[in-house]
């Protein structure tokens, strides 16, 4: 009969001593293998003593699963030694630097355009579109500036026929004709756009952006006016400080007309916009010019409304900062990584307009 | 529009400061650009006298001079070797700023004396180069302020409506009107009849002028101008001539009246006032010889032409310094026909600016008195009765205005008293009514014809400040973007998520370059730049341009794109969105070595824009495109659905001669494009129309093929003819190309991966053959062979 007192010290002696897998499998096949020394012993229960047998066998079972414990707890030190190994193996200079970042860039204009769509969409504006090539009628006799008038002087317009009918529009106003000969009040857009004029020097390029505005009902007044230009310079400044300043002014296409400043100050020579003690011209507006209207074939005794017109890369230097209007037109990458904007960075009312 | 305050003065009782004037021009709509102050630090320099000079104790070269100051006597230390008793100089207190050099005095304590100021030199004065020694004064008293008082001078922007404001009194009677001073009434002139001399004038049809004034002034001895009035054309920044040329364009600048005075005696018999013939020309007093279109407006004699009806006068009869008689002229002529022949003819005047804006035709008799009263007080003659002939025909417009409709249009609410006094002052003569005000404009207000035009009259003066704000509702009738507009923004940030710079270039380009791109070129009739002379036909025509910049600059790895119109022959414009890709995909780093973009990463991209835009990668179909600025075996356009779908996209390498004629060099570019306008509107939105997901739980099965094929079949034949075997085919996919040696020249192989998904049971190993079968069938019909499997 096998000396079960001797066999569990053997056995704790023997798992000591067992550092890797091989030799873990080695004992395990020695006493548990087919032929292994537990299962001989208990192949030989039947020769044992029946007196002795029982508690012979209660006494081997325990020394089986002892031994099965063991082994497992031998096991789990070995795995955890190996991958211990095998990780400081991998360690890597995590320093070293990653793939460059591929990062696109929207165009301070388009932002800007974004912004403002959102601000008008808010308070009930929709988008309204026209082409940069214009005739003659839509962008200057229909708003009330008749071949000849001094108006037409002040506009460089860029002409695409020898007889002047046709050419590169010099202010987004056509759209609104457009938009009132379409359809009919009440009216409530704005139009965002390339405009182009014959002029270029420091701070005036041959093509611009604008957008114009337009709202028109049956009792739209010079308040209406005030309180949506009011809260669109609020919001695109973003500063509920800002103030505003009307003076009286001309357009051919408004009566009265209005231009509008904004206050700013000045630090370290930059402009702020903001409360400040300085006014910086941004917008012309007015009520819509009776004649304009009568133009359209909307009567002016039934419907009235405001127009404005302000210039979107103007806006987008103001509130970011840029200083050069020609950059905006020139393609240079590293302007576009500085001032471009990220393509998920969408303004929206609930995130905010800027980040 | 220059003014001096003095000038505005002549015209307007008022104790305003120049501060108060200009915050009032700008509140009632006249703008003030640029205010010039009086210099007050020039008002301290004073004319002083040495008491006595005596020799500095502590320094040799110093002199410490009492000087007599006015009132009083003070100490001030000098070094000039001309500082002698009784000498009268320029003394500048502690505080005066040098002009000179911008040093700003104080209290000094030189070598133990105390200097309280400094006497000046003429150089440190700013009158002359002179250093040598403090300046001596011989013409002013002790005391008496060095400097004469500088002119106050504001510069307006004058609207094109506000014809009436270039002339000075026009602008006090404004500022009178807001409150600023009371206007002063013209002055009657009563002038002497002396000459018996007559004017014949004879104004043609359709001559453009409607009246013509003119008076006779006899014996003048033609001069320089008074002191006062040199000023006063100096400080509008006009060179004074001589006295009678000096006294016209005073005339206009007061009264906004433009005059002409010609030389009599070099007048031949009578003055005609006609149309320009074809072909005529004459010599003006610029100097220059002007050809003159025909129908313009003449002034003419028996022989020759006078000059440009209100444009400008004739070097023949101008004045000069010899002129003896002179017949001065004030006319009333038609505001279209200036504006159109000045500018066809490039002539910019005075004259020419006012009469296209509006001159008042009452005026005529106005100016010609005046200039009249000037000229015979500066230089003599004697002055012949006036004679208008024409008519101005002008009666003052009638406009009713209605109280309450201020109220409509601006509202807030305006009593009828204000209306009045404002409108009074305007010029305005006012019959109230009972509803309304019947109102006649006066004749120097062109721009007022309608109640509007009365609105904005009152509400200028009155004050922009008073209109209350109403808040904005947000109502909404219609979304904000429709779907064409939401495709414009969608695919703007998809480009830029997939890594490319947005710019903005020029509409229009070089036609040099636009050639490349459509040969018909849309020109500008008046280009700002001979390389900026054609709408662009392309997005990429400018696009190349600007990375051409970028690589010049050494940056040569670009993704970039526009959104943008692009114009055809037929003077129609789309929207297309360009994107371009040049150089290498990304910088090399250690982890991956770099590698070009090729085509098929325009078009990789190209898929996942349409993709974001809302459209089916497996639904577009591409097709060599026959766009000449690509590269004609690199490049195809796609469409959605079938061939005969709209044409969504094209994608390609750009064809390798425009980069040579741009001179890029070591590089290709490859370019995408969207066309949005093409895109259909869906009739339903995605979430509605998008089919239920379904997921099989069967094992889906995969099989490679690889077929041997003509190299003229294209990828795209062998997908869709396998596509249409059997709908359990959820997927194909290229795997391989290969055309070499291992195959016949003529052939290639593409080797596909197939996923069959079945729906309703797995698939069994006789249900797989058959469909590998139905596989190898479609590709045998399209003249394909098995080359492994």
């Amino acid at each position: 009969m096998l000396d079960l007192k001797s066999l569990s010290q053997e056995i704790n002696s023997k798992i000591e001593e067992i550092n890797d897998r091989q030799s873990l499998e080695a004992v395990k096949t020695y006493y548990l293998g087919k032929k292994g020394i537990i299962t001989e012993a208990f192949k030989d229960i039947g020769k044992i003593d029946p007196e002795k047998r029982k508690s012979f066998a209660a006494e081997l079972n325990i020394i089986k699963s002892n031994f099965l414990n063991i082994l497992n707890n031998s096991q789990s030190r070995i795995d955890l030694k190996e991958i211990e190994t095998k990780l400081s193996l991998e360690t890597i200079d995590i320093t070293l630097p990653a793939n460059e970042i591929v990062k696109g860039k929207i165009h301070p204009v388009s932002q800007v355009i974004d912004e403002l769509t959102s601000i008008f969409a808010e308070i009930g504006f929709s988008v309204a579109e026209g082409p940069d090539i214009e005739n003659e009628f839509n962008n200057f006799t229909a708003l009330n500036t008749p071949e000849h008038h001094p108006a037409r002087d002040m506009h460089d317009t860029f002409y695409l026929d020898e007889n002047k009918k046709i050419l590169l529009r010099t202010h987004t106003s056509p759209v609104q004709i457009r938009t009132m000969l379409d359809n009919k009040p009440p009216i409530k857009i704005i139009a965002p756009g390339r405009t182009y004029r014959c002029d270029s020097d420091m701070t005036h390029t041959p093509m611009f952006h604008q957008l114009e505005g337009l709202h028109i009902d049956k009792d739209i007044n010079m308040g209406h006016m005030k309180g949506c230009l009011d809260f669109f310079l609020k919001r695109f400044f973003e500063d509920d400080n800002l103030e505003m300043r009307f003076r009286p002014s001309h357009f051919p296409f408004t009566e009265p007309s209005v231009e509008v400043d904004i206050s700013y100050k000045l630090e370290n020579n930059k402009i702020v916009v903001g409360k400040g003690d300085k006014w910086l011209e941004v917008l012309g507006c007015g009520m819509v010019h009776p004649n304009v209207l009568n133009n359209v074939k909307i009567d002016p005794k039934k419907f009235q409304g405001y127009a404005f017109g302000v210039g979107i890369d103007r806006l987008a230097m103001l509130k970011y900062g840029i200083t050069d209007l020609r950059s905006f037109f020139e393609g240079d990458l590293r302007w576009s990584e500085h001032f471009g904007f990220d393509a998920n960075d969408v303004p929206t009312n609930y995130r905010g307009l800027s980040k | 529009m220059k003014l001096t305050v003095s000038w505005l003065k002549k015209h307007l009782n008022t104790k305003a400061t120049i501060d108060v004037i200009e915050e009032a021009l700008t509140n009632i709509g006249l703008e003030v650009e640029e205010t010039i102050k009086t210099n007050n630090n020039l008002e301290l320099f004073k004319v002083a006298k040495i008491i006595k000079a005596e020799k500095h104790p502590n320094a040799d070269k110093l002199k410490v001079c009492k000087v007599d100051i006015g009132k009083k006597n003070i100490n001030v230390v000098c070094g000039a070797a001309n500082a002698r008793d009784g000498l009268k100089t320029v003394y500048a207190p502690p505080g005066a700023i040098i002009p000179k050099n911008g040093m700003k005095l104080v209290v000094a304590n030189i070598r133990g004396v105390e200097s309280s100021g400094m006497l000046c030199s003429e150089n440190e004065l700013g009158v002359s180069d002179e250093s040598d020694g403090i300046i001596e004064v011989s013409n002013k008293k002790t005391g008496e302020k060095f400097f004469n008082k500088s002119e106050e001078i504001l510069d307006i922007a004058i609207t094109p409506n506000r014809s009436d404001c270039l002339g000075i009194r026009g602008i006090a009677r404004d500022l009178s009107a807001y409150g600023l001073g009371k206007f002063i009434e013209e002055k009657k002139i009563n002038l002497k009849q002396k000459s018996k001399k007559k004017i014949n004038v004879e104004i043609k049809k359709n001559s453009g002028c409607f009246a013509f004034g003119s008076l006779f002034i006899e014996g003048v001895k033609n001069c320089e101008s008074p002191n006062w009035l040199k000023k006063d054309l100096e400080s509008l920044g006009l060179k004074p001539i001589s006295a009678i040329v000096d006294i016209t364009n005073y005339v206009m600048f007061d009264l906004n009246r433009p005059m002409h005075a010609y030389d009599a005696d070099k007048v031949n018999g009578k003055i005609i006032v006609r149309q320009s013939k074809n072909n005529e020309s004459f010599e003006a007093l610029d100097d220059k010889e002007y050809k003159i279109p025909s129908s313009a407006c003449l002034i003419t004699d028996n022989t020759k032409v006078l000059g440009l009806g209100g444009i400008i006068g004739g070097k023949s009869t101008a004045i000069s310094s010899d002129t003896k008689n002179i017949i001065l002229e004030a006319a009333a002529f038609d505001p279209v026909v200036i504006a159109k022949f000045s500018k066809r003819l490039s002539i910019m005047t005075d004259a020419k600016f006012r009469f296209e804006r509006g001159v008042d035709p009452n005026s005529i008799e106005v100016g010609l008195k005046l200039a009249a009263q000037l000229i015979t007080e500066i230089c003599g003659g004697k002055i012949s009765k006036i004679k208008i002939t024409g008519t101005t025909k002008n009666k003052n417009k009638k406009v009713k205005f209605d109280l309450n409709n201020f109220k409509k249009l601006i509202g807030f609410s305006i009593n009828s008293k204000d209306c009045k006094n404002i409108l009074e002052k305007l010029g305005f003569k006012i019959k109230i009514k009972k509803q309304y005000f019947d109102l006649e404009v006066p004749s120097w207000r062109p721009d007022i014809s309608q109640e509007a035009d009365i609105i904005e009259e009152i509400l200028r003066i009155k004050g922009l400040d008073r209109i209350e704000s109403i808040p904005p509702t947000s109502i909404k009738s219609k979304p904000a973007l429709n779907y064409h507009q939401k495709l414009f923004h969608l695919v703007q940030r998809s480009y830029a998520s997939r890594g490319f710079f947005e710019t903005i270039s020029w509409s229009f380009t070089n036609s040099k370059l636009n050639q490349y791109y459509s040969d018909k070129n849309i020109k500008i009739i008046n280009p700002i730049s001979s390389d900026l002379d054609v709408l662009r036909s392309s997005n990429f025509v400018n696009l190349i341009l600007q990375a051409k910049s970028n690589l010049d600059r050494s940056n040569s790895n670009l993704q970039m794109f526009e959104v943008g119109p692009v114009f055809n022959s037929d003077l129609s414009q789309e929207i297309i969105a360009s994107g371009i890709l040049v150089g290498k995909k990304m910088s090399s780093t250690w982890v991956a070595n770099d590698a070009n973009f090729n085509v098929f990463d325009a078009k990789e991209n190209l898929n996942y824009i349409l993709s974001d835009l809302g459209l089916q990668v497996d639904r577009l179909i591409v097709q060599k495109s026959n766009k000449v600025y690509y590269h004609p075996g690199q490049s195809g356009d796609v469409f959605l659905g079938n061939e005969k779908g709209p044409k969504v996209g094209s994608f390609g390498t750009i064809h390798p001669l425009i980069l040579q004629k741009m001179d890029i060099q070591n590089t290709n570019i490859f370019g995408l494009e969207v066309y949005l306008d093409n895109f259909i509107e869906p009739k339903k939105p995605q979430r509605i129309t998008k089919k239920q997901l379904i997921k099989s739980d069967f094992q889906i099965v995969e099989r490679d093929f690889a077929f041997i094929l003509d190299k003229n079949v294209r990828a795209n034949n062998l997908i869709s003819v396998i596509q249409k075997t059997d709908s359990l085919i959820k997927s194909i996919k290229v795997f391989d190309v290969y055309e070499g040696d291992k195959i016949d020249k003529e052939k290639k192989s593409l080797a596909i991966k197939v996923l069959f998904e079945p729906s309703d049971k797995t698939l069994t190993d006789k249900e797989i053959d058959e469909l590998s079968a139905k596989v190898i069938a479609a590709a045998e019909s399209i003249g394909g062979s098995l080359r492994s499997q």
